[in-house]
C-alpha cells in the first residue's frame, strides 16, 4: 500500500486524476501491480498491462512519450520520468563540486591575468620585497612564500614526530579501551576553531617564548608554528594510524617469530609497510599548515619579512590575503588583484601537495591480499 | 634481519670483553629497556596533544570566565569593553549555520547518492572523486576568494548572510560528501537486492531503504562539518563579514557578523580588557560547538535505535 500512497503523494494532481480513471476499469490492485511492473525493468509485464496505455494516453502527464514507446515500460511514464528526473538532479548535485573547482581556478586566473599584465611573473616570483600597498610598490612574493614555509616547517617539526609517535602508540601499543578514549580526545584538537588557537598563541605561547628568549618579537613565526603544529597533530596521527592499522597482522607475527621486540616490530616492520600512508599524512598536514590563516594572522604578524629566524615576525601568503580584505581596498585596483595573484600561488602550492600525496599513496602503496 | 640488527649493535660493546660467541647472545634486558622507553615516549607524545588541549581550555576559562555573564551574551558590541557583548555575533552565527546546512546538506547527500548508487564506475566518477578529495584540501581562504568574486561581486549578494552561507556550504561540501559516501557504502548490499527483488525502482530503493539506514552516519558527518563551518573565520573575512555590527540580521540578505570574526576583532585590539572579551567569546563559541556535537550524538542514537 505504501507504494501507492507514495505515488499519490509525489505525483500530485496527475496521479490523482489517473487513479480515478483506473478505478472503473479494475480494482486498485491492478493499478498497483502496474506501477510495480514499470518499476521492474527486466521482466515482462502482467496481463493487466495492455489495458493501461489507453488510460495513460487519456490522462497521463506526457502523452507523447507513452504513445511513442510501445514497450511495457510505457505503462507508467510518470514513474520513469520521475526516475530520470531524480538521476539528473543527483548528477547535477555532483556537478556542483566539479564546478566549484572550475570556479576557483577561473576566479583566480581571471583576476590574476590583469595583475600579471602589469607585473611580470618573473618579478613576482623572484622579487625579494613585497610592498604592494605603499609606494614605491614592489611585488616580490618571496617574503610571503618564505613566511608561509617558515611557519609550515616549524609546524612540521612539532607535528610530524609527535603525530607519528601518537600513531604508533594508538595503533601498536594502546589497548582498545585506552584508544577509545585517547583518539577522540586527540581529535578534539582538530575541531577547535582556529581563532581560538590564534588567541592562545598570542596570549599564552608568545609570552612564554619571550621569557625563554627575551629577544622574541611580539608577533613571531615560532609561536604560530608551534600552535599550527599542535592543530595538525590529529591529522597526522589519524591518517598515519589508519595506514598502520591496515598492515596485516601476519607481518607483525612474522617479525615476532624472528625474535623482534615490539619496538622493532613497530619501527622496522609496521612503519615501513605503512610508509606510503604515513608520507601522505605528512604531506597533507603540511599543506593544511600552509593554508592555515587565522593563527598566523593573529600571532605571526603583518610584516613581509624574508627571514629564517622564527623569533621575528613574518607575514604568510594567507595572512596577506586576510590583511588586504580586512582593509578597504577598492575593487579593480592592483592592490585588490594582488590577493588573486597570491591566492593563485597558494592554491597552486596546496594543489601540488595534495596531488603528490595522492600519487605517493598510489605509487608506493604496499598491497597485501 | 629485523630481529638481529639491534642485538648486533649492542653486541659491539660485548666484543671487547667476551668471546666472539657473545655477539650472538640476545640481550633481553637492554632490549626491554629500550622497548619500554620507546613505549613511554610514544605514550608521552599522545598525551602532549591532550595536555595542550587542557592548558588551552584552562587558559581560556581563566581569562574569560570573569567577563562571562548573561549581559555579555545579550549585549551589542561597544567601544567600551565593559559594555560590549556578543549577541549579534551569536545570532549571526546561527543564521549562517542554518543557511549553510540548508544548502550543503542536500547537495552533499545528493552527490554521495549519485556517486554510490547511480554513477557508472567510469573515468568520470574517478575524476569527480579525485576532485572532491582535492577540494577537501583547498585552504579555506581560497574558498573565501571564490565567495568574494562569485557571490559578493558577480551575483551581487553583497556582504550578506546568504553569501557567507553559500561560501561555507561549498567549503564543507567535500566533508559532507565523504561522510555520506561512507555511510551509504556501509549499507549492506543485500538490502538493495531485496528491494529490487520486490520490484522497487532504483530511487525507491535509495529513498526507502538505503537512506534511512545511512542517515545516522550522514547526520553525524554533516553536523561535524557544520561545526567546522561555525568556527571558520578566514573565508568570512574574505567576503567581508563586518567586525562591528550593532544589529541582528533580519533576512538572509542582511549584513552580519559571526562569533569567530567578533573574537578576532577583539583579539586584534591591543587593550587587555578586549582580550578578556575575546576569551569569553571563545568560550561561547566552544559551548555552541559542544551543543552541536551533543546534538549529533543524540540524533545518531535516536535514529540508530529506530532502525
Amino acid at each position: 500500500m505504501t507504494e501507492r500512497e507514495d505515488e499519490l503523494s509525489r505525483g500530485g494532481p496527475g496521479a490523482r486524476g489517473r487513479s480515478s480513471v483506473e478505478d472503473p476499469d479494475g480494482s486498485p490492485r491492478a493499478g498497483r501491480a502496474r506501477a510495480a511492473d514499470a518499476a521492474r525493468p527486466p521482466f515482462r509485464s502482467l496481463p493487466h498491462a495492455p489495458a493501461t496505455p489507453a488510460a495513460a494516453v487519456a490522462t497521463g502527464p506526457t502523452p507523447a512519450e507513452s504513445v511513442t514507446s510501445p514497450t511495457p515500460f510505457a505503462a507508467a511514464p510518470r514513474r520513469r520520468w520521475q526516475e530520470r528526473a531524480v538521476a539528473v538532479a543527483l548528477a547535477l548535485c555532483s556537478a556542483v563540486s566539479v564546478l566549484t573547482t572550475i570556479g576557483i581556478v577561473a576566479v583566480l586566473v581571471v583576476e590574476a591575468v590583469p595583475f600579471f599584465a602589469e607585473v611580470s611573473p618573473l618579478e613576482f616570483l623572484t622579487g625579494t620585497r613585497w610592498m604592494p600597498l605603499f609606494r614605491p610598490r614592489e611585488f616580490g612574493v618571496l617574503p610571503l612564500l618564505c613566511g608561509s614555509l617558515l611557519v609550515a616547517v616549524g609546524a612540521a617539526l612539532v607535528a610530524l614526530p609527535i603525530g607519528l609517535a601518537s600513531a604508533i602508540y594508538l595503533s601498536e601499543y594502546a589497548r582498545p579501551r585506552v584508544r577509545g578514549i585517547l583518539k577522540p580526545t586527540l581529535e578534539v584538537l582538530a575541531g577547535v576553531p582556529t581563532v581560538i588557537y590564534g588567541y592562545f598563541a598570542l596570549t599564552f605561547v608568545t609570552p612564554l617564548l619571550r621569557q625563554v628568549w627575551p629577544g622574541t618579537q611580539v608577533f613571531n613565526a615560532a609561536s604560530a608554528s608551534i600552535v599550527v603544529g599542535i592543530m595538525i597533530i590529529p591529522m597526522v596521527s589519524s591518517l598515519a594510524e589508519d595506514a598502520m592499522s591496515a598492515v596485516p597482522r601476519s607481518l607483525r607475527e612474522a617479525a615476532y617469530a624472528l625474535g623482534a621486540t615490539k619496538l622493532e616490530v613497530s619501527t622496522r616492520t609496521v612503519v615501513p609497510a605503512a610508509l606510503s600512508g604515513v608520507l601522505a599524512a605528512f604531506i597533507l598536514a603540511l599543506s593544511r599548515a600552509i593554508g592555515e590563516t587565522m593563527i598566523v594572522t593573529i600571532a605571526a604578524g603583518a610584516t613581509p619579512n624574508l627571514t629564517l629566524n622564527p623569533l621575528e615576525g613574518v607575514q604568510t601568503m594567507t595572512a596577506y590575503i586576510a590583511q588586504v580584505s580586512l582593509g578597504e581596498t577598492p575593487f579593480g585596483t592592483i592592490e585588490y588583484r594582488t590577493i588573486f595573484a597570491v591566492g593563485l600561488t597558494l592554491f597552486a602550492i596546496t594543489l601540488l601537495m595534495n596531488l603528490v600525496s595522492m600519487l605517493v599513496v598510489r605509487r608506493f602503496r604496499e598491497v597485501y591480499e | 634481519m629485523i630481529g638481529t640488527r639491534a642485538p648486533d649493535r649492542e653486541g659491539e660493546g660485548a666484543v671487547t670483553t667476551g668471546s666472539p660467541e657473545s655477539r650472538f647472545e640476545p640481550r633481553p634486558t637492554w632490549r626491554r629497556i629500550l622497548g619500554f622507553g620507546f613505549a613511554a615516549l610514544c605514550f608521552a607524545a599522545t598525551v602532549v596533544g591532550i595536555v595542550f588541549l587542557t592548558v588551552l581550555l584552562v587558559d581560556l576559562w581563566r581569562d574569560g570566565a570573569g567577563v562571562l555573564s548573561w549581559d555579555f551574551v545579550r549585549s551589542y558590541p561597544s567601544r567600551f569593553a565593559s559594555r560590549a557583548g556578543i549577541w549579534p555575533a551569536l545570532v549571526g552565527s546561527l543564521w549562517v549555520l542554518v543557511f549553510t546546512a540548508l544548502i550543503s546538506f542536500p547537495l552533499g547527500v545528493g552527490t554521495a547518492i549519485w556517486l554510490e548508487e547511480y554513477a557508472p564506475r567510469s573515468r568520470i566518477t574517478t575524476l569527480v572523486r579525485a576532485n572532491i578529495a582535492n577540494l577537501a584540501g583547498v585552504p579555506a581562504i581560497v574558498f573565501g576568494i571564490l565567495g568574494l568574486a562569485l557571490f559578493v561581486r558577480a551575483m551581487a549578494l553583497g556582504r550578506s548572510v546568504l553569501a557567507a552561507a553559500l561560501t561555507l556550504a561549498l567549503l564543507i561540501l567535500p566533508v559532507i560528501i565523504i561522510a555520506a559516501e561512507e555511510a551509504i557504502r556501509a549499507v549492506p548490499n543485500s538490502i538493495r537486492l531485496g528491494s529490487y527483488a520486490l520490484g522497487a525502482t532504483r530511487w525507491q530503493t535509495v529513498r526507502h531503504h538505503v537512506l534511512p539506514l545511512a542517515l545516522p552516519g550522514i547526520l553525524t558527518g554533516t553536523i561535524l562539518a557544520l561545526s567546522r563551518a561555525i568556527g571558520e573565520a578566514a573565508p568570512l573575512i574574505m567576503i567581508g563579514a563586518l567586525a562591528f555590527v550593532p544589529f541582528v540580521p533580519d533576512s538572509p540578505l542582511d549584513g552580519f557578523t559571526v562569533i569567530p570574526i567578533q573574537v578576532f576583532n577583539w583579539i586584534a585590539r591591543p587593550q587587555p580588557e578586549f582580550h578578556r572579551l575575546a576569551a569569553a567569546g571563545s568560550i561561547i563559541l566552544l559551548a555552541v560547538l559542544l551543543a552541536l556535537n551533543a546534538a549529533a550524538i543524540l540524533l545518531r542514537n535516536k535514529y540508530t535505535r529506530r532502525i
